[in-house]
């Protein structure tokens, strides 16, 4: 039974990340490898915050206008000028500003993981499990942002004006939807969303290092890809289904080494049998 | 006449490379005039180079992302390993012992890259890069795990010895041959025609299936290879060096040295590596951060200026050849170059497709420059 909840809190925290990849890959049509780093960035900016005042609270806020102001800076430096390249070429320069964020924080920080501590919530115990609070708070949470966004989505102007753009963006374009102002929004939101994810990692692991963000990003977007690619709903699934998986995984003896190998090998075979995904649209090729 | 003198010098030139360095270092070798830290060095610019190329061989002319290559390097290295150690036990040259483990540790990596490419029948773009992706890390983790391979503490090879860059030059000068063999033949280009438009290379007949995984297990065989010199190298062979990270660092050699040019690949493998093995003895502790920003800066600074279309006239305009070409006072000859039927490392498509095919669709505007027309 923890170990469900366990699942079903890492999961939350995977489909935060998963919806962040998937607006922008809806939207821009491109994989934002520097996602799990823009995590990465928001752990380093609840650390600064934290060790300069004090407040959790301050450093909650600190890290979603640096995540979110550093994702904007982002897709106009480095994907902006690319809009009409290659995907390929895309795809390379993105795996450069993941790099570069890496090494950025490196050199500022040091390589080796350091303690943060945000919010200490403590245990509950319902008969015979124990229960991390902070696992129930980021449940809970990540509920309340996923719906809010599904909200914002389906009945703000702006909102749909990102469906638009996701759906056909030459047509949103002759619409009067400002097509580069919903994407660098886009890249907004979802850069505040890795801020969000960021303090939920800090909730269950209170450390961070330059590559903390490499591997939940790597995760988070199979996660992404398992529920259909575009999709939100899809990412919500995809997201928790892993972290359910994963933590299952973790519990069985037999299976714990071997749980990174067990979640890939599912990517695999789910696009093998479904190519888009779970929830995935398919899209029909033109010339 | 002339073209066809051209392109053979320019056939021959990648070849020239490696087998001047490849005597030079062996006569130096012989005379004991190499120390032994530039052997090492000649040892893993070996693999370096061979990685490079046959990942050029998926990115540049095949225009697929793969960041598993590392993953099939892996697998090379550890059942190279391997079969050295089953091979060692009745056959007593240890050369002979490296060659057939070298060719049988291509042929499983070569297998698992067929089942990589098999997604690859159904996937592209960015898909088939995170599967990639994904295929290296379990294959790293399987490795860690296996009861038989040492585990975390790694895996403990015998390692050949400093003569080790002479087979590792002599592999690269084979790998070329198959490879400029591959790219100049009629199978080349219909891989490069898949790059640079797949439906139309596939209403032309061209079995785009076969070709991409033909390219998948080629490549996946070299780095096979290039993973068995390695394991040879350096022991012991350790799970974590097969990262992510270290195929990101073969993407930052081919994209460095030009996507879809081979002696490019070689001269930027050479180049990074000795980069590398520079900063390693020189760069401690965090410092070394300043290595990956180096490579962040390089690949996003090539592709940014390579590919934005906003840049189109700046490339055109400082495009080194037409540069070169005003140096010597030379007209580009029309005649010339049209007959690119020979060139081998750059192969372009002679009609742009994506042009021709929204001719009605669009307005002549648009026609003549795409990217201006859609906004």
């Amino acid at each position: 039974m923890s170990t469900l909840i366990d699942g079903l809190s890492l999961g939350s925290i995977y489909a935060l990340i998963a919806l962040g990849y998937t607006m922008v890959y809806g939207i821009a049509k491109m994989l934002n490898f520097a996602h799990g780093d823009i995590i990465m960035v928001g752990t380093y900016a609840i650390l600064t915050t934290m060790a300069l005042c004090g407040f959790p609270a301050v450093a909650i806020v600190m890290a979603v206008i640096v995540c979110t102001i550093l994702g904007i800076v982002v897709e106009k430096v480095a994907y902006k000028p690319l809009r009409g390249a290659s995907p390929l070429a895309v795809l390379i320069t993105a795996i450069g500003v993941s790099y570069l964020l890496q090494s950025i924080a490196q050199l500022i920080y040091g390589a080796k993981p350091q303690p943060v501590t945000l919010i200490n919530f403590g245990h509950v115990t319902f008969g015979s499990t124990t229960l991390n609070i902070s696992t129930l708070v980021t449940l809970g949470v990540a509920a309340v942002i996923m719906a809010g966004l599904t909200v914002f989505i389906k009945k703000t102007k702006t909102g749909r004006a990102m469906l638009a753009v996701s759906e056909d963006r030459g047509a949103a374009e002759l619409m009067g939807i400002p097509v580069n102002k919903v994407i660098t929004l886009t890249f907004g939101i979802g850069s505040a969303l890795a801020a969000a994810a960021s303090v939920f990692y800090l909730l269950q692991i209170p450390a961070t290092s330059p590559t903390v963000g490499s591997l939940p990003g790597i995760k988070a977007f199979t996660a992404a890809v398992i529920g259909g690619i575009g999709s939100i709903p899809g990412a919500m699934i995809g997201g928790i289904l892993l972290g359910v998986i994963e933590k299952v995984c973790m519990s069985i003896p037999a299976l714990n080494p071997y749980t990174t190998a067990i979640e890939f090998s599912l990517l695999i075979v789910i696009l093998l049998v479904k190519p888009t995904g779970l929830l995935g649209k398919k899209r029909r090729e033109k010339v | 006449m002339a073209s066809r003198k051209n392109i053979k010098f320019k056939y021959y030139v990648s070849y020239l490379i490696v087998a001047v360095a490849l005597i030079l270092f062996t006569v130096l070798q012989l005379t004991g005039g190499l120390k032994r830290s530039t052997a090492n060095l000649l040892a893993e610019i070996g693999y370096s180079v061979i990685l490079a190329v046959s990942l050029n061989l998926v990115v540049g002319f095949l225009g697929e992302l793969s960041l598993g290559h590392a993953g099939f390097m892996c697998i090379g290295a550890y059942l190279g390993t391997l079969f050295m150690k089953v091979f060692s036990g009745f056959i007593p040259s240890q050369l002979v012992c490296l060659i057939i483990s070298m060719i049988l540790g291509g042929l499983c990596a070569a297998f698992f890259g067929f089942i990589v490419g098999l997604p690859a029948l159904r996937l592209k773009g960015d898909y088939l890069a995170i599967v990639t992706l994904a295929f290296g890390e379990i294959v790293r983790n399987l490795f860690k795990n296996l009861p038989w391979f040492g585990g975390a503490m790694g895996y403990t090879s015998k390692g050949y010895g400093s003569t080790l860059f002479i087979i590792a030059f002599v592999a690269i000068l084979v790998m070329l041959f198959a490879v400029q063999n591959l790219v100049r033949s009629k199978h080349g280009r219909a891989i490069t025609a898949i790059r640079d438009n797949e439906i139309a290379a596939r209403a032309t007949g061209i079995n785009v299936t076969y070709y991409k995984l033909i390219v998948f297990v080629i490549a996946a065989f070299f780095a096979g290879v290039a993973g068995v010199i390695y394991a040879n190298y350096t022991t012991p062979i350790l799970y974590s060096f097969f990262s992510y990270n270290y195929s990101i660092e073969i993407l930052v050699m081919v994209v460095l040295g030009s996507m879809g040019s081979i002696t490019g690949s070689i001269l930027a493998a050479s180049f990074l590596t000795c980069v590398n093995f520079y900063l390693k003895t020189h760069l401690s502790g965090d410092m070394a951060a300043l290595k990956y920003l180096v490579y962040a800066l390089i690949l996003m600074i090539v592709v940014i200026f390579g590919n934005a279309p906003a840049l189109r006239s700046f490339r055109e305009k400082y495009n080194p050849k037409v540069l070169f070409a005003k140096f010597f006072k030379k007209k580009p000859n029309p005649a010339a170059e049209r007959n690119d039927a020979g060139s081998w490392d750059r192969i372009p498509t002679k009609i742009k497709m994506d042009e021709l095919l929204t001719v009605d669709v669009k307005s002549n505007e648009s026609v003549q420059d795409p990217d201006k027309g859609e906004k």
